[in-house]
C-alpha cells in the first residue's frame, strides 16, 4: 500500500482525475461537472479513503502548484494583445476595479459576520476574490487561516467561472469588456480560464480584472479589514 | 520551446528580484506578468518567443489550482462548523463583485465617451 503514497503516482492520479472531469464535462455538456471541482473532490475522496494525509499528497502536488507562478506570468501575453484597448479606457478600468475590490472585501466581511463566522474565518474569507498567492499572503499577514483561504479562493474561482456569464447577463452587463473584466475581478485565474474558453478577447479582459484586483486587494484589503475592526 | 521556458522563468525571476529588493507586498508572478507585457510592448521580447508556452499555460490555468483546492481536506472541521457563513458570504459577495465591477465600468465608459465626444465637438 506504500506505493499509493508515491509522489509520481499522486501526480499521475491528479492528471487522471482532471482528464476524467474534462471528458465527463464534454460528453455530458453539464457545466457543473467542472474538471477542477471533480479533480479536487475525487482526490480528497481518494486520500481520505486510503488514509493519506495532505502533507504526503503535497510532495507530489507541489510540482503542479509550482507551475501556477509561471502560468500567471504567461498571462502577460493576452494582456499585451489588449493593450491598446486598455489604454483607450484606462480611467473606466481603474474606477471599476477599485469599486469591485472594495465592494468585494467589504461585502464578504459583512456577510460572513452576519452569518456568524468567527474572526479567523472572516479574515480568511476577505481576500477570496484574488489569486491564491496574493490571497494567502494577506490571510497570513492579517491572522487568517491560509489553507482555508486557498480552498475558498479555488471554490470562488470555480463558482465564478461556472456562473459568471449568467450573473453578468442577469445584471444587464452587455459589453464584452465589462463582462470579461468583472469575471476576472471576482474569480481570478479560474474565472479567466472560463472566459478564455469563450474567446481570447474575453480572456484578456478577464486577466486585466484579475491583475488590477490583485494589485488593489494586496494594497487595500489590510486597510479595509483594519477599518472594519479586524486590525492585527 | 526551451527558449520559451527560459523567457517565462526569466520574467518570474525578475519579479522575485523586485519583491526581494523593494519589499512590495505583491506576488512576484503578478510583477513578472506586468514586466512581460511591458517588454512585449517595447519590442524587447517578440511575441513568437513566448506565444506557444504561454498559450498552453494560460489555457490550462485551472489545472494548476487543483493541489491548493485539495488543501480543503485540512480544514474540513472549520468548514463543517461554519459552512453557512463561508458558503453564503462567498457566493453572494462573488455576485456583488461581478455586478458592481460591470456596472461601474459601463457607467464610466459611457460617461467618458460622451465627454470625449463633447470635447471633439467643441474643438470643431
Amino acid at each position: 500500500m506504500d506505493f499509493l503514497q508515491n509522489k509520481f503516482f499522486l501526480i499521475a492520479l491528479t492528471f487522471g482525475f482532471y482528464l476524467g472531469g474534462q471528458l465527463l464535462q464534454r460528453r455530458t455538456g453539464v457545466k457543473l461537472l467542472n474538471p477542477i471541482l471533480i479533480a479536487i473532490a475525487a482526490m480528497i475522496f481518494f486520500l481520505l479513503l486510503c488514509d493519506i494525509d495532505y502533507d504526503t499528497y503535497k510532495q507530489g502536488g507541489d510540482y503542479i502548484d509550482f507551475w501556477l507562478k509561471p502560468a500567471v506570468v504567461a498571462l502577460g501575453v493576452p494582456l499585451y494583445k489588449q493593450l491598446s484597448t486598455i489604454k483607450r479606457q484606462l480611467l473606466p478600468l481603474l474606477l471599476s476595479e477599485l469599486a469591485g475590490c472594495v465592494a468585494g472585501v467589504v461585502s464578504v466581511v459583512v456577510l460572513a459576520e452576519m452569518f456568524g463566522a468567527t474572526r479567523e474565518v472572516v479574515i480568511s474569507l476577505a481576500p477570496k476574490a484574488v489569486t491564491t498567492p496574493i490571497a494567502m499572503e494577506i490571510s497570513n499577514a492579517m491572522g487568517g487561516i491560509a489553507p482555508l483561504t486557498a480552498a475558498v479562493v479555488v471554490a470562488t474561482g470555480i463558482f465564478g467561472g461556472m456562473t459568471g456569464f449568467r450573473i453578468v447577463r442577469m445584471s444587464h452587463i452587455h459589453s464584452p469588456i465589462a463582462e470579461g473584466l468583472s469575471i476576472g475581478t471576482a474569480a481570478h485565474a479560474v474565472g479567466t480560464s472560463a472566459a478564455m474558453e469563450r474567446s481570447e478577447r474575453y480572456g484578456a479582459f478577464s486577466s486585466i480584472g484579475l491583475t488590477l484586483n490583485g494589485l488593489f486587494t494586496a494594497l487595500l484589503a489590510p486597510m479595509i479589514l483594519d477599518l472594519l475592526g479586524y486590525s492585527v | 520551446m526551451i527558449l520559451q521556458f527560459g523567457i517565462l522563468f526569466a520574467f518570474l525571476v525578475a519579479g522575485e528580484l523586485v519583491v526581494r529588493f523593494t519589499g512590495i507586498p505583491i506576488p512576484s508572478s503578478i510583477i513578472g506578468m506586468v514586466l512581460l507585457c511591458a517588454s512585449l510592448k517595447l519590442g524587447v521580447v517578440k511575441l513568437k518567443w513566448v506565444e506557444k508556452l504561454s498559450g498552453f499555460l494560460v489555457h490550462n490555468l485551472g489545472f494548476f489550482f487543483v493541489p491548493a483546492g485539495i488543501g480543503l481536506m485540512n480544514c474540513l472541521g472549520i468548514i463543517a462548523d461554519q459552512w453557512m457563513p463561508i458558503v453564503f458570504a462567498t457566493v453572494i459577495s462573488t455576485a456583488i463583485i461581478i455586478a458592481v465591477t460591470g456596472w461601474v465600468h459601463q457607467l464610466t465608459r459611457s460617461a467618458s465617451a460622451k465627454l470625449t465626444h463633447k470635447i471633439a465637438k467643441e474643438a470643431q
